[in-house]
């Protein structure tokens, strides 16, 4: 959906404020966007120290602010939290994979405020749903969305797509009318951290990834009006990266369940940052700053090709963090991008996609699920 | 796509209970929150949704504005707005 964003130029307003209240979470998602290294960071933000977070973005400008985990229904003090988000004048989205939630819950949230419930789905059908998710959770899934519209939510379906799920994408469309979702997320992987480990599994083939968009723009085309379907192309199968964040502290501010302030969910693992902490610095010097957010605003961090490349405004020249990953630099161009001297890696893996798909062999290696017993495996 | 209905003068409009319109001190604009999702307003949008309270005619409005701004030519842009809002699902009316 049109994110908001900020002129060039003005002074970078933290107008997304995305608050990860915990890493818990009973699924498993192999593509989950919380560190590998999750398991050992713990919840240490008291209800309190949320609500002053919340205070000081709030005065800094935050309008938008999503509640996000793991699965922030865990916290039980999540009603508290909207409450006083709604008081500060924040639009407030809880994103959920609806496991933990039921009438009373839902009641208690319409109650303290709660603007915008987005739920997501792992597939269409509850043999592939509860496979992905590692969870029997798709028949309660299907009650809750039925409920979040009884209670008269606007409600966002997501569901994240890769190749396992991408050759059901008008199915999935199919179930969000019958639900009467108001926006369909189709999100296609970001191949970061756990998705990142499981790419070679994951990453659709050239072939699905055109069908599905032909698909997704037929239902687009249909639906006008009731229902508004999103769909980007995974960005792999580009040869330009997308904005990413509409750049470097410039929109986006998260913060994770131990407080650390990050300017996008995986800047974590880019080395060499120091990223502060809302208990030990303000947020205004944490936003305004900090050298952790400074690190890439801007453009005078570039170098070739994309200091000279005149779509450098556009997109900023693409995702630090992948940049890294694919790289070993994060200053470099976004390997996405046709113009970056490691556009191969992406290519190649897009080729070995094609592959894969074609010789039907989705099997070995086994999907690499998100928990906690892996979590601590990988964190050597 | 329909081609939506001419709106009536004397049509009262409101905006969608679903989105959420008001002032944001930081960015010096009235903005309509969706989910995940903001827009900006300039100056005369936000002072035409800013009377779409449910209350108000599309004439009202007009004149409102108009004795807001006296020197002003608005009515064409006021009720093209209007239509253009309402196509968007910002706005909808009785
Ligand atoms: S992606 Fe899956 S595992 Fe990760 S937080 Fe969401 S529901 Fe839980
Ligand atoms: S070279 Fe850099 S700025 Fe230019 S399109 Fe590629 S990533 Fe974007």
């Amino acid at each position: 959906m049109s994110k908001a964003g900020s002129v060039p130029g003005d002074e970078p307003i933290p107008l997304w404020l995305l608050a990860e209240l915990t890493y818990a979470c009973p699924l498993q998602c192999p593509y989950c966007s919380n560190p590998v290294d999750f398991a050992r960071h713990k919840d240490t933000l008291t209800t309190s120290d949320w609500i002053d977070v919340l205070q000081q973005a709030r005065a800094l400008g935050a309008a938008q602010l999503g509640f996000s985990g793991g699965e922030p229904l865990a916290r039980r003090d999540l009603s508290d939290l909207i409450g006083e988000g709604r008081r500060l004048g924040y639009y407030t989205n809880l994103l959920t994979s609806g496991v933990g939630l039921g009438e009373a819950r839902l009641k208690a949230l319409k109650k303290a405020g709660l603007d915008h419930i987005q739920i997501s789905f792992q597939a269409s059908s509850k043999e592939l749903n509860d496979f992905l998710g590692g969870a029997s959770s798709f028949d309660h899934k299907l009650k809750m969305a039925r409920l979040i519209k009884a209670y008269g939510y606007p409600m966002v379906l997501n569901v994240v797509i890769h190749r396992r799920n991408i050759d059901e994408i008008a199915h999935i469309l199919e179930m969000a009318i019958a639900l009467e979702a108001d926006y369909v997320e189709l999100a296609s992987t970001q191949y970061y951290g756990w998705a990142l480990i499981n790419r070679d599994q994951l990453l659709p083939s050239r072939h699905q990834v055109a069908r599905a968009e032909a698909i997704a723009r037929r239902y687009q085309e249909r639906l006008v009006g009731r229902m508004r379907i999103f769909y980007v192309v995974p960005d792999y199968h580009e040869n330009r990266p997308k904005a990413c964040m509409g750049g470097w502290g410039n929109v986006f501010l998260t913060v994770t369940p131990d407080g650390t302030a990050l300017p996008c969910q995986a800047a974590g693992q880019i080395p060499g940052l120091i990223f502060p902490n809302v208990k030990q610095a303000s947020m205004e010097w944490i936003w305004r700053d900090s050298p952790a957010f400074n690190q890439f605003r801007g453009l005078d961090w570039m170098k070739e090709p994309c200091r000279s490349c005149p779509e450098r405004l556009k997109d900023f020249g693409g995702c630090r963090c992948q940049a890294y990953q694919l790289s070993g630099d994060a200053t470099a161009a976004d390997p996405v991008c046709e113009l970056s001297a490691d556009h191969r890696h992406v290519v190649d893996a897009v080729d070995r996609a094609d592959e894969a798909v074609a010789h039907g062999h989705t099997e070995p290696p086994p999907l690499l699920f998100r928990n906690a017993k892996n979590s601590a495996a990988l964190d050597g | 796509m329909p081609v939506p209905m001419p709106l009536p003068p004397d049509s009262v409009v409101e905006i969608v209970p679903t989105l959420r319109f008001q002032w944001e001190e930081a960015q010096q604009a009235y903005v309509l929150l969706y989910p995940e999702g903001m827009v900006k307003l300039n100056e005369s949008a936000g002072e035409i949704l800013r009377r779409c309270d449910g209350k108000r005619t599309v004439n009202d409005i007009i004149e409102d504005l108009q004795h807001q701004f006296p020197d002003a030519e608005l009515d064409g842009d006021v009720r093209e707005f209007i239509e253009v809002a309402r196509e968007q699902g910002w706005i909808r009316t009785r």
